[in-house]
């Protein structure tokens, strides 16, 4: 395949081979695809390329997802390919998916050949076009010479600042001509002066004095800490200052649930005396996250004492949803590093420097842990056995076995969207970064089963659980064959209700108990298991649930298990549309989970 | 409101579509958008006229400067920059119009005052040109109107900004003097710059 050219002492490359050729020099070892018409030369090139594993996938939006969880499991960029037309247009929930939550995705598509662009030829589909709102940055590919420098370029914009998805789209013509290569020669130029990654020093100064007045502050941890690597900046930052910590959904995990600051997620389903805090905290220091709705609940009634502090890698989300008092936009880390020093320095802070050395609760630490009451107390560890499974049991006691048997920083959960990926953040204590994936922002149903095949090709070594209900998993059933194609050791627990549970829920709560299309039929999901080879097991006993999920985690084979939990459970406290974050509806008193007061 | 930003963006195909995808996106009304080659290479200039809220000035600019064609984008006002507009307009003017034959002495005397020029003339009709802000061809087209002239075409341009005096945005400080073409600029290296040229702010209201 290497012919040398007579005139460079580059080698002569079809653009196929020069796709794999830089792929491998930027790291990439596996990538999830599809072939077809369009993108043929690129899988014929594929054998020339043996450090590169392809994982064939049942639908492309899998691939896609596939390469989002590896992604968000391993902090490299995730590679999925397709081909044009039908292939490319699966491929858009996936890149949507890593839009809204920030994930280095680079998808390639085959394209046809540019003699015929615009023709309306046999699967051709301008991608180009429909994935412009839903990529960070997106190239049309017509020659083989741009296709290295190209694809370098797509690597640095999907990892660089505010990650993202890239695709690359290649017309089959580029990927068919031949040209020199030189991986080299194709670096990408450095990237454009960025204008405003450095926090300004006036900024710094405010943050600084409105850190040293409050009185009551809360750092509201967002996925930025993950992907700026920050974990350990805000974590002497909290313990310096004894400032609790609240996590968004996509920050679990970037601080350790068991340390004694973190108070839990926030938002539409966050614990009272998370959002509580909130509410009555005198400063929010904002760290990698950008105020979602689903973490403010109504907005002109959002945090009304605090000050806002935002640090931001993207200054396109300073003032977007909640007014910031100071804006620090840059890299988190770089701006910690530079405020750490400052406030330590500070004469009046010298009682805190010695809460640093013998941590004392300040009032606001004693007012929120006073707060918790009851609250905290949905024990559900030593709830006696009455004959119903919920959910909150499972998701327990998989979180409780995987710590009992050591391996909770070894895990790596799943989930998909509903209530169970509610329950799974409630209920599962997350000590490590990266220790749980989820689509956040998208709410992506059907994401947990490709996605945690893209988690456990980047971390074959760890505990892989895919937490799912029965709706979303039916969605991308079909990537079971990929699991037993690729011989991937993934523990699927099937949270079944018979429900669209969330929308049950909604309805439930929102329109009179209408359940209009939520009530969801599956397959025995088990049997469904068995016809690709996975073992699997039905679970609808609480005493039956860890014995199960040791034999599922310790089989080192895929394993599926049904777990048939209470129809009508709802996901408390919740917050409904247009309230404010600390109107919270709490668990009807009819919950059987909770000690009942009359019979107190 | 009205915002106005100058946005220098690589000269690629669809950089038009990302810059307008981008205010659908954001669900803001393109008011004008004039688009033309630059004294850059490879390198287009436009001019963007936005009707939005007046806080939201900030996140558009931020959105237009995510956009990886994007090179630099100002914000500018009346005040700190000259801004013009083109506009075209034929006017009624044959024999069987209410001023008659009177007509065209009068639009004339019109086109010297506002300082319109006559680029066609027809048995039936007129053609000014006419450069300036957006008020004053307002008020030539409202005088014409107002004096029974039957206007039967207008074609605008939209609004044309550059900032008075001499401005270099930081961005283009670094990334060198406008000799420069842009496929030079990228083997600049940011870092590499001395300490106060190092871009802390794009936003910076201060700059000049």
């Amino acid at each position: 395949m290497l012919k040398s050219n007579q005139t460079n002492q580059h080698p002569t490359l079809t653009g196929a081979e020069i796709l794999w050729a830089t792929l491998a020099g930027e790291g990439v070892t596996t990538v999830f695809g599809y072939p077809g018409g369009a993108i043929l030369p690129i899988y014929d090139a594929l054998r020339n390329f043996p450090s590169i594993h392809h994982v064939l996938v049942r639908h492309e939006q899998g691939a896609s997802h596939m390469a989002d969880g590896y992604a968000r499991a391993s902090g490299r960029p995730g590679v999925c390919m397709a081909t044009s037309g039908p292939g490319a247009t699966n491929l858009v929930t996936g890149l949507a998916t890593a839009m809204l939550d920030s994930i280095p995705l680079i998808a390639i598509t085959g394209q046809v050949s540019s003699k015929v662009l615009g023709s309306d030829a046999f699967q051709e589909v301008d991608i180009t076009g429909i994935t412009l709102p839903v990529t960070k940055h997106n190239f049309l590919v017509m020659r083989a010479e741009d296709i290295a420098p190209t694809l370098r370029e797509a690597f640095q914009i999907a990892t660089s600042g505010r990650p993202g998805p890239v695709l690359v789209d290649i017309t089959k013509d580029a990927q068919q001509a031949t040209t020199a290569f030189s991986f080299a020669a194709a670096r990408p130029r450095p990237h454009r002066p960025h204008p405003m990654l450095k926090a300004e020093s006036s900024s710094i100064r405010d943050a600084v004095e409105l850190i040293q007045q409050s009185k009551k502050p809360v750092i509201l941890a967002g996925h930025g800490i993950v992907e700026s690597g920050a974990e350990a900046e805000v974590l002497a930052f909290a313990e310096a200052h004894q400032i609790p910590i609240a996590s968004t959904l996509l920050g679990l995990g970037a601080i350790p649930a068991a340390h004694p600051l973190s108070l839990g997620m926030m938002g539409m389903h966050g614990e009272s005396w998370v959002n509580n805090a909130i509410q009555q905290a005198d400063l929010l220091l904002a760290f990698g996250m950008r105020f979602d709705d689903r973490v403010t609940g109504n907005l002109t009634r959002y945090a009304p004492n605090a000050k806002k502090i935002h640090v931001d890698i993207d200054p396109s989300e300073i003032n977007k949803n909640v007014h910031a008092d100071v804006a620090l936009i840059g890299d988190l880390k770089e701006v910690l590093q530079l405020l750490l020093p400052l406030l330590n320095s500070h004469p009046e802070r010298s009682e805190v420097s010695d809460a640093r050395t013998q941590p004392q609760p300040s009032e606001w630490l004693r007012t929120i842990d006073a707060s918790k009451g009851t609250a905290a107390v949905r024990d559900i560890i030593n709830l006696p056995d009455n004959g119903h499974l919920y959910a909150a049991h499972v998701i327990n006691d998989i979180w409780h076995e995987a710590a009992a048997a050591g391996r909770l920083e070894q895990t790596i959960i799943v989930t998909d969207v509903g209530q169970h990926q509610m329950w799974e953040a409630q209920y599962f204590k997350h000590e490590a970064p990266r220790s749980l994936i989820t689509s956040g922002g998208l709410g992506t149903m059907g994401f947990a089963l490709p996605a945690a095949i893209g988690a456990k090709a980047a971390c074959p070594e760890k505990d892989v659980w895919v937490i799912a209900g029965d709706g979303g998993f039916q969605m991308t059933a079909a990537e079971l064959s990929t699991i037993v194609q690729e011989d991937m050791a993934i523990n699927i627990a099937v949270i079944n209700n018979g429900f669209l549970g969330m929308v049950r829920q909604w309805q439930e709560t929102f329109y009179d108990k209408n359940y209009s299309a939520s009530p969801i039929l599956s397959p025995d999901f088990v049997k469904l298991a068995a016809a690709h080879g996975i073992a699997g097991a039905n679970v609808s006993k609480r005493p039956e649930v860890t014995p199960t999920v040791t034999k599922a985690r310790t089989s080192n084979k895929p394993f599926l298990i049904n777990f048939q939990v209470e129809k009508e459970d709802g996901v408390y406290p919740m917050i409904a549309p247009g309230a404010a974050l600390h109107e919270m509806v709490r668990r009807p008193h009819r919950d059987p989970l909770l000690p009942n007061p009359e019979d107190e | 409101m009205l915002h106005t930003f100058v946005a220098l963006v690589q000269d690629k195909p669809g950089a038009l579509t990302r810059v307008a995808s981008l205010f659908r996106r954001l669900n803001i009304n393109i008011v004008s958008l004039t688009v033309g080659e630059s004294e850059r290479p490879d390198t287009s200039r436009m001019t963007i006229v936005a009707d939005a809220p007046e806080n939201a000035a900030h996140r558009i600019r931020a959105s237009l400067y995510k956009l990886e064609t994007t090179i630099d984008v100002d914000e500018v006002n009346r005040a700190d920059a000259v801004v013009r507009e083109l506009c075209l307009i034929k006017v009624a003017a044959g024999p069987n119009e209410p001023h008659g034959v009177r007509s065209r002495s009068q639009i004339f005397e019109f086109a010297q005052v506002f300082r319109a020029r006559v680029v066609d003339l027809a048995p039936e009709s007129v053609m000014l040109e006419m450069t300036g802000s957006a008020s004053k061809i307002e008020g030539l087209l409202q005088v014409l109107r107002e004096s029974d002239y039957v206007i039967l075409e207008v074609s605008r341009t939209g609004r044309m900004a550059m900032r008075r005096g001499h401005h270099t945005s930081r961005v283009l400080k670094a990334l060198g003097t406008h000799r420069l073409s842009p496929s030079d600029f990228p083997t600049l290296d940011p870092d590499a710059l001395p300490e106060d040229e190092t871009l802390p702010s794009q936003f910076d209201e201060s700059e000049a």
